[in-house]
């Protein structure tokens, strides 16, 4: 029972964990996105820091190793003057008979106030949220193939910044949908703030049977569905995907898939490139787009430390 | 609500005008505190005599009541276009009160660079601080119920009205 | 004991009778209905004013674990269940004869509930080498199975259903293809997809059931099939059954309430082996069970300790605990779909019993003394601390359901008693 309430908002309606983009009302992405302006100026400063979360104790509890999505959420915490401590738990304590809610309880006990939380598994962010302490906030920083919010909302951060009216656009994400958790951020971000055409392209192996069903055009063609979007998101195909029964090789994915100049050149000229990182040059991505002139993906990695940081300076002043 | 038994703001602007002409720096930067405060730099810049450049600070991320108001639902970006290295800042807000979020507002102003001097200009002086915090420049004093929250409104053509509401239940 | 059933109405779906009127047991067997036998002194009268007397449930999917017998005998005894068929998947596997003879005989010893082994089809269940099917059958295997381990080798299968039905063995099967299943742990679906969580494809039901049916057949095999999950496999059995194929089939009663939906935000208490399907699904189930196409309705009862539970889902132990739900779940069941409770009891008590061919699941004179008394106008909430399984772990937690089991006799013991 315990499951099926919203558990991201509290009585007021107000962001009390962030742990996935479907089911966020789109005035609180905003209010996230226009906080998040605030932020940049700050992270632009010689002095980086806002005496904010002064006081508060953030733990990056990462299952999952990353070392990458880590350090943006510490540097986040840090700019705004909280204690973050990093603990790579990556299966090894939990492989030694503790439990996660035993890692939870503990982590509690030393009076945490937020948990960033990456796991490997989709849902463990909502089994840390039901157990938590009411005082505790928990974001979710990747889990499984669910979703990855925060790198949801600094792609709206990003296309907002240089498209401004979501209204207007055509946006294609192309790849491994079926295993990637930014697609699905990015999927009910771009619905909720009213990106009228929405397209996934990929070979059926990698997208779910049922992606129409998530309000998306599902195209076979790279070449056809890049015909006319503004903003283009290339995901990450896994090195493990690469070559078996999903995909015969790397090479042949980039000749069907991979993003080049030529391709490119069917999206609108002022079209803009995203790319959640680390990026497989060659596979996905050509170098030639990924360092060229419509890539967003710096910029990307910039504006993520001001949404992780609006973020937590949201959460941290809501109260249950 | 009941504006009409609040004093006119345009004739404490007029005074507090009047207050600083001749004491502030002929340079002096001004730096409006949001909202209410950043109306009153710009008309202050326009209608004081030599260059004063304009700033604008949003005090949220550096108020101390985070974990029992929470973050504004509103943030505004701060906007300080000049060094404030070395400068002569003029502070300045609507309505002075507790002092905390002029404290709030100094501390900011101190991230961005190290100023010459700091003075502080407000509107309305309606006591009650809780911070060692004095006005340099006070339109006037002003006696509210506590229970009253007392800000700067600005009517359409720019004039200033000030009103009272009941502070906001969270 | 001598106990007399008082003022209850005797509902017996396998003799169509349904009346007002009081029942006798004695040495374990029912002595008379109607008026007491000349010179009648009783040890005990249980009072059913507003009661159903009905035959003790039978049901067809109880998994237990070594350790927990006593809970869950408490557990069936609580549910009004008096037979229960166990699944071969103990710890160890039930196949050899002497594992056999223990988990009866320590099941004998608590006067509950008549425990009824499956057997495994195959040692181990790994699928490989054929288990020691006639010697498990005089152990008391009533049937043999391969519990959640499919044969993924068809010329094994196939000779394992010749093997069984030699000695006239019946084999059970639940219908999933290995390698379409792997790793999946909800049903393949938007909800799935969703939540990102690894799909079951329906297809993995239908195309192990098309193998099933088809060596089943050629064989002549009696096949049941565990666990239905998906509307084509239901059409399927629809079309075996009236081609004349020797095959009946069961289905978890929660799979009649619940969809993938219900997982909402990753319950745990959702993860269930099948997974929980689409309303299509659903629906198609419910009609099946109303059409007779499905004859049972089963609990598949399977407790799991909170830690297994309190795990992100995938990760998560499948299975619920059901016993205790069976009753009051069939219930709310023929409620929604307008049936009048004497004929749902049947697919509890007479369809079951006839599927395992058990002399169990009626009401008749010189029948064995297994009875339940319940009322179905009364509510209950289910709660964990109401739960007197080891497992806690149900969907239905804080579900009000129809139902409150008052008494059950098994083997003419009162096995439970609802305190006054």
């Amino acid at each position: 029972m315990l499951a099926r309430k919203n558990l991201q908002l509290n009585e007021h309606g107000d962001l009390h964990h962030l742990l996935a983009i479907e089911g966020l009302p789109r005035r609180i992405i905003e209010r996230i996105l226009d906080t998040a302006e605030s932020f940049v100026g700050i992270n632009e400063r010689e002095v980086k820091v806002v005496p904010l979360l002064r006081g508060k104790s953030i733990f990056n509890i990462f299952f999952e190793n990353s070392t990458r999505t880590r350090t943006t959420f510490e540097i986040a915490a840090k700019r705004l003057s909280a204690d973050v401590v990093n603990l790579d738990v990556a299966r090894s304590s939990t492989s030694k008979g503790e439990t996660i809610l035993d890692t939870i309880a503990n982590l509690t006990a030393m009076h945490a106030d937020m948990f960033v939380v990456r796991h490997s598994e989709s849902g463990a962010p909502y089994l840390i949220a039901q157990h938590a302490a009411p005082h505790v906030h928990v974001v979710n920083a990747g889990d499984g193939r669910h979703e990855h919010p925060t790198q949801g909302l600094l792609d709206m951060f990003t296309i907002r910044h240089y498209k401004k009216d979501f209204t207007r656009l055509t946006v294609a994400i192309v790849g491994d949908v079926l295993h990637s958790r930014v697609a699905r951020s990015q999927i009910h971000a771009l619905t909720t703030l009213g990106v009228p055409e929405l397209r996934v392209i990929g070979p059926r192996t990698l997208l779910p049977l049922d992606a129409e069903r998530l309000g998306v055009r599902v195209f076979d063609s790279l070449d056809e569905g890049l015909k006319g979007v503004d903003v283009v998101t290339m995901l990450r195909l896994q090195n493990e995907r690469m070559s078996g029964a999903l995909l015969p090789s790397a090479s042949e994915y980039f000749a069907r898939y991979g993003l080049t100049p030529q391709r490119l050149a069917l999206a609108k000229p002022d079209a803009i490139v995203l790319h959640p990182g680390p990026m497989n040059r060659g596979v996905e991505i050509d170098s030639a787009v990924a360092d060229g002139a419509q890539s967003v993906i710096l910029p990307q990695v910039t504006f993520g430390i001001a949404v992780r940081m609006a973020v937590m300076a949201i959460l941290a002043g809501a109260t249950r | 609500m009941s504006e009409h038994l609040l004093p006119d703001a345009e004739l404490l602007f007029a005074t507090l005008k009047e207050r600083m002409a001749p004491a502030i720096a002929y340079d002096a930067r001004l730096v409006g505190v949001y909202s209410g405060g950043a109306w009153l730099a710009d008309r202050l810049a326009a209608e004081l005599d030599g260059e004063h450049p304009v700033g604008y600070i949003d005090v949220s991320f550096y108020r101390d009541d985070l974990a029992t108001s929470g973050l504004k639902a509103t943030v505004r970006s701060t906007q300080i276009p000049f060094s404030v290295q070395d400068a002569h800042i003029v502070l300045v807000d609507d309505v002075l009160f507790t002092g905390r979020s002029i404290r709030a507002a100094v501390n900011t102003l101190f991230d961005y660079g190290r100023p010459a001097s700091v003075q502080l200009a407000v509107l309305v002086d309606r006591g009650g601080r809780e911070l060692p915090i004095a006005a340099d420049y006070v339109g006037a004093p002003l006696i509210v119920a506590r229970e009253l929250m007392l800000a700067l409104d600005r009517h359409d053509d720019g004039t200033f009205v000030l009103t009272t509401e009941p502070w906001k239940a969270r | 004991m001598k106990i007399a059933i008082r003022n209850g109405r005797l509902i017996d779906p396998a003799s169509g009778s349904d009346r007002q009127v009081d029942v006798f047991i004695a040495a374990g067997r029912i002595v008379a209905i109607g008026e007491a036998p000349s010179g009648w002194h009783g040890n005990r009268d249980i009072d059913a004013s507003g009661c159903i007397v009905a035959p003790g449930l039978v049901d067809l999917a109880v998994h237990v674990k070594r350790g927990t017998l006593a809970t869950e005998m408490a557990a069936a005894a609580a549910g009004g269940v008096t037979s229960m068929v166990c699944s071969p998947d103990t710890d160890p596997v039930l196949d050899e004869p002497g594992l056999v003879d223990m988990l009866r005989w320590r099941a004998q010893s608590f006067h509950g509930a008549r425990l009824h082994p499956l057997g495994a089809l195959t040692k181990e269940l790994a699928g490989e080498q054929l288990a020691e099917l006639s010697k498990l059958s005089l152990a008391g295997c009533i049937a043999f199975s391969q519990a959640d381990k499919p044969i993924v080798d068809h010329q094994v299968l196939l000779r394992a259903m010749q093997y069984a039905t030699t000695f006239g063995f019946a084999v059970w099967l639940r219908p999933e293809e290995t390698h379409l299943a792997k790793g999946g742990v909800a049903h393949e679906g938007e909800m799935a997809t969703r939540l990102g969580l690894a799909g079951i494809p329906s297809s993995a039901e239908i195309i192990a059931l098309a193998t099933h049916l088809e060596l089943a057949r050629v064989t002549g095999t009696r096949l049941h099939v565990c666990r239905v999950s998906t509307a084509d496999a239901v059409e399927m059995l629809r079309e075996a059954k009236r081609r004349g194929i020797r095959v009946s089939a069961d289905v978890a009663v929660h799979q009649l309430h619940l969809t993938d939906v219900d997982i909402g935000h990753f319950d745990t208490q959702c993860r269930l082996t099948p997974p929980l399907r689409s309303a299509r699904d659903r629906d198609a189930l419910r009609a099946g069970v109303l059409d007779g196409t499905i004859d049972a309705i089963v609990s598949d009862h399977t407790p799991r300790p909170d830690g297994s539970k309190q795990l992100p889902f995938a990760e998560a132990a499948p299975g619920a605990s059901g016993l205790e739900t069976l009753l009051s779940l069939t219930l709310r069941f023929a409620d929604a779909v307008g049936v009048d409770p004497a004929q749902a009891l049947a697919w509890i008590t007479q369809r079951p019993a006839g599927v395992a061919n058990l002399s169990a699941g009626r009401i008749a004179l010189d029948a064995p003394a297994d009875l339940c008394v319940f009322d179905a106008t009364a509510y209950r909430i289910v709660n964990r601390a109401g739960l007197r399984s080891a497992g806690k772990n149900s969907p239905f937690l804080g579900y009000e359901l129809p139902g409150v089991v008052r008494a059950t006799v098994a083997g003419g013991h009162i096995a439970y008693e609802l305190a006054a």
